[in-house]
């Protein structure tokens, strides 16, 4: 079997996507570092960024990337207030960690 | 030479975000995120994505992993966090089994439908010698002319972003608060 005849379909990348989908979702139910679990967030959504480029080039449909250029911005905007809200925690308890703030329930 | 590509791209991808969940140091974590972002890049630029792959590298790689080791080092969180005790029985392995049944049920889902994703379009122009920013103008043209609204609204919600997390750590005229780092 040759392989250099063997090209990646869209199948490849979309599986990828799945497998990295479902280590970002371990890691926030793993992890106890709130700074971690949001990495693992971000993890999510590259994964899901992954599959609608892949799948843009393969519908040729440029929708697919206008998408990603959304989930950025909005991204960028949540690690914001996501950070805000750590660092005002961490402020009063540098060792936090998610349990933690089982205080903000009402 | 695609193949190779995708290879070595998802290796970086994999072993990046392997890195996130094992490392118990939070800065350990972050530049493993840098590789994770990186392999994503190289793959939106096989997948003929150009500037996102461009944005992905400046915005993400740039600016928020940069915000993440600013807020680590900030805090002093930086030092190792003990993964080797669990606090709640059986949390690990039922995180895992949960993880590894998203995956697979996706995974399942894609190889079911795959007889539909083989056909690759050819509608999205690539980048060639003579016209080498195609992907670009066509992103733009749709996000300015389809969902130009949207766009306006993002701005308004990036700065909506900025005000509230001033606001939110702002401290208060005479509010003590005690530093124990």
């Amino acid at each position: 079997m040759n392989l250099a005849v063997i090209e990646p379909t869209t199948s490849w990348y979309l599986v990828l996507a799945a497998v990295l989908f479902g280590i970002g979702t371990v890691g926030v139910m793993v992890r106890r570092n709130p700074l971690v679990m949001f990495m693992c967030i971000e993890l999510m959504l590259n994964a899901v960024n992954l599959s609608f480029v892949a799948l843009s080039a393969s519908l040729s449909d440029i929708n697919g990337q206008t998408a990603v250029f959304f989930v950025l911005v909005v991204a960028a905007a949540e690690v914001v207030v996501g950070l805000g809200i750590i660092v005002s925690i961490m402020r009063r308890r540098s060792d936090a960690t998610a349990d933690d703030l089982s205080v903000l329930k009402g | 030479m695609e193949l190779f590509v995708f290879v070595c791209a998802a290796a970086m991808v994999l072993v990046g975000a392997i890195g996130v969940i094992t490392r118990n140091n939070p800065v350990h974590a972050a530049l493993s995120l840098v590789l994770t972002l990186f392999g994503i890049a190289v793959l939106f630029v096989a997948n003929n994505a150009h500037f996102l792959a461009a944005v992905q590298v400046i915005v993400y790689a740039g600016a928020i992993v940069v915000l993440f080791l600013f807020v680590i080092m900030l805090l002093g969180v930086d030092q190792a966090e003990d993964l080797s005790t669990e606090p709640l029985t059986a949390q690990r392995p039922l995180a895992l089994v949960v993880g590894i049944g998203v995956a697979g049920v996706i995974i399942a889902a894609i190889v079911k439908s795959q007889d539909a994703l083989l056909v690759r379009g050819t509608g999205i122009n690539s980048a060639t010698l003579e016209d080498a920013d195609a992907n670009i103008r066509q992103l733009s043209r749709s996000i300015f002319s389809d969902y130009v609204f949207a766009f306006e609204v993002t701005s308004v919600l990036l700065l909506i972003a900025v005000v509230g997390t001033v606001v939110m750590s702002r401290r208060q005229h005479g509010q003590h608060v005690e530093e124990s780092a």
